[in-house]
């Protein structure tokens, strides 16, 4: 028994190919047949339609779903809206994610970098539910920031704000102002660990040297820091874009009576039973995503990795 | 002779641990000076604060009479090789060379000029694209001196440049690196750990030691005449008999230190220092052996060159008279 045992282990030590697909086996199972597939099979009835009469779906491929979802004026401004929101959230995210990822990775101690880690990951513990209803209750006419405006009696500059079209609304908390601080704080985590992980992989001595060869501080920064500190920028952002993309929770809590992705999926595929337009709408995540990552690679986004 | 550069009384401390102890120096204009020492000696730490990536707590920093002690390192007229190269490693070969150009906003028929006469120098010409990462240590470290060297400093800084290269191509950029100091005629200020290296090169050594500069001096002079126990052991092979041994054994007053290739083996040519010793190790260099011998705590190294014709019986073991005159020892203060 024992030498049956020991063969094995030695025919595996010598094919150790043999031994990888071993253990590749049930994950590749997994992803292959149990996620790959089923998103494969989902994404696939965006090329069946639905009845209009007896609102069942027609198994005949067609692009009549496809042409519904970019020719009606009311999916094509879910879209848009969806697209330029994550793309702000993004924008967003970065501008403060930054500053805070910069400064974790060259100007922390190891036991102040502990503290930023847990600082930056612990929202992450508890439920999203829980931190977007806090948000809610924050933004909200009756919460903090109303109330502090109100003593400040400066309650004019939310009114003024919230005016604005587009993106006011009757409070904070039913407004795209509201869901972009939210959305931004709900991903900054995503945002800032891959930029310091970026910016920790920059040695010193490139900085000493930018500043040796006459570069200013401006000029380093732009020239050798930003530059490196880019895949982790891209790779922040293709977190926070895509994530926005899909999310149907917060335009729910946060958001106007306005359709957002997310929303536009779990109502047609729910209640309306609209698969195929369901499956077109989450087709375009992927394809942002695609022509996304496909033009940060062309601009030179993943050169210094 | 000009001075290129001056420090004066420079003191810089880490936490509670001091790095810089009043260092004094002048290096003059065109010379190539090594500043030697064992790792943590501080002769990184001086290098950063010449370059002005660290300030100094105390002292001044003077480059051509001029006072640079808060001048930031972008606007000091030198230049560093860093012991990592420090490429830009998102940059080509010729953007990485022409960065200060750039920097400067040199005009662009100029920059070309620039760059192919600097490339060709090193010897670099046709891989102006490859990046960083597509080259090999002696080339990376070609690109780090080409990128120093376009802006034509007065002052050149190495950290220990040739640190990470393996000993034949070390040997080949030793001599490459003092070719190019000749016909730039710049100050080359030089760290290491590897006392070969410093010997070799160097005009002048300043020999580091726990944060202080032991002696400043030509590497003959340090071979020769070193001032002290420290600069003795750590350059070459040296004996240290201590004062006590020199009373009892040499009825000599003094600590004194003592080169192997000076001690006679068997041979009698009137010296004025004798003794019998046992040998207690043989060590084969390829062109000559070097032997420890021992007679109760004294212990003396000494060269033994084969082809030196005579017949010499060195086994482990053995006893032998060694000698040598007073002319070549060196006193010691203990």
């Amino acid at each position: 028994m024992s030498n049956l045992f020991e063969n094995c282990s030695n025919y595996l030590f010598k094919n150790k190919h043999i031994l990888l697909l071993l253990f590749l086996l049930p994950p590749l199972l997994w992803l292959g047949i149990i996620y790959l597939g089923s998103l494969i099979v989902f994404l696939f009835h965006s090329f069946f339609y639905l009845d209009g009469f007896t609102g069942k779906i027609v198994y005949k491929i067609s692009l009549r779903t496809i042409a519904e979802l970019f020719n009606s004026p009311a999916n094509l401004d879910i879209l848009i809206r969806t697209v330029v929101l994550a793309a702000t959230v993004s924008i967003g995210a970065a501008i403060i994610g930054f500053p805070i990822a910069y400064y974790m990775a060259k100007f922390t101690s190891p036991k102040m970098k502990i503290f930023f880690y847990l600082a930056i990951m612990l929202p992450l513990w508890s439920s999203y539910l829980v931190r977007v209803y806090s948000w809610k209750l924050i933004l909200a006419k009756e919460g903090i920031i109303n109330w502090v405006f109100a003593k400040l009696h400066a309650t004019w500059i939310i009114d003024s704000i919230l005016s604005i079209p587009l993106i006011g609304g009757p409070s904070l908390s039913i407004s795209y102002i509201g869901m972009f601080l939210v959305f931004t704080y709900i991903w900054l985590p995503f945002m800032i660990l891959p930029i310091q992980a970026a910016l920790e992989r920059v040695p010193g001595s490139l900085i000493n040297a930018s500043y040796d060869l006459g570069a200013t501080k401006r000029q380093t920064f732009y020239k050798v820091i930003l530059p490196l500190a880019l895949p982790g920028i891209a790779a922040g952002s293709i977190f926070t874009f895509s994530l926005t993309l899909g999310d149907y929770i917060i335009p729910y809590i946060i958001g106007t009576s306005k359709f957002f992705i997310g929303q536009a999926v779990y109502t047609h595929q729910g209640t309306a039973g609209n698969i195929p337009l369901a499956a077109a709408f989450s087709l375009v995540p992927i394809a942002v995503m695609t022509v996304y990552i496909y033009v940060a690679k062309k601009l030179g986004a993943f050169n210094a990795l | 002779m000009t001075v290129a550069l001056k420090l004066l009384n420079i003191n810089k401390s880490y936490a509670d641990v001091s790095a810089l102890l009043d260092i004094k120096l002048e290096i003059n204009d065109g010379e190539f000076f090594s500043l030697l020492g064992p790792s943590g000696s501080g002769k990184t730490t001086c290098l950063k604060v010449i370059a002005g990536f660290e300030l100094p707590d105390t002292g001044q920093i003077e480059l051509f009479g001029k006072d640079v002690s808060s001048i930031p390192p972008f606007k000091r007229d030198v230049n560093t090789v860093f012991q990592d190269y420090a490429l830009f490693p998102h940059m080509n070969v010729k953007d990485n060379v022409a960065y200060s150009l750039k920097i400067k906003k040199t005009p662009i028929d100029q920059q070309e000029i620039l760059i192919n006469e600097i490339l060709s120098t090193v010897k670099l010409i046709g891989y102006e694209l490859r990046k960083p990462s597509e080259l090999s240590g002696g080339q990376r470290q070609r690109v780090a001196l080409a990128r120093s060297l376009i802006n034509k400093p007065k002052v050149l800084l190495l950290d220990e440049p040739l640190g990470a290269l393996d000993l034949k191509l070390r040997e080949q950029m030793q001599i490459e690196l003092k070719n190019l100091q000749r016909q730039f005629q710049i100050t080359f200020i030089y760290v290491t750990h590897d006392q070969q290296e410093a010997m070799s090169m160097s005009d002048r050594i300043a020999i580091f030691n726990e944060g202080r500069i032991e002696q400043i001096d030509t590497p003959k002079n340090i071979y020769n005449k070193p001032k002290s126990a420290f600069v003795a052991d750590f350059i070459g092979t040296t004996s240290i008999i201590s004062k006590k041994d020199a009373l009892k054994f040499f009825n000599y007053p003094s600590a004194f230190s003592l080169r192997p290739e000076f001690v006679n083996i068997d041979q009698d040519h009137n010296c004025e220092f004798k003794v019998d010793a046992e040998i207690s190790d043989i060590q084969y260099q390829g062109s000559y052996y070097k032997i420890l011998f021992k007679n109760n705590d004294i212990n003396i190294t000494s060269f033994y060159y084969p082809n030196s014709n005579s017949n010499l019986n060195l086994e482990l073991g053995s006893n032998h008279s060694l000698s040598w005159s007073a002319n070549i020892i060196t006193d010691l203060d203990e």
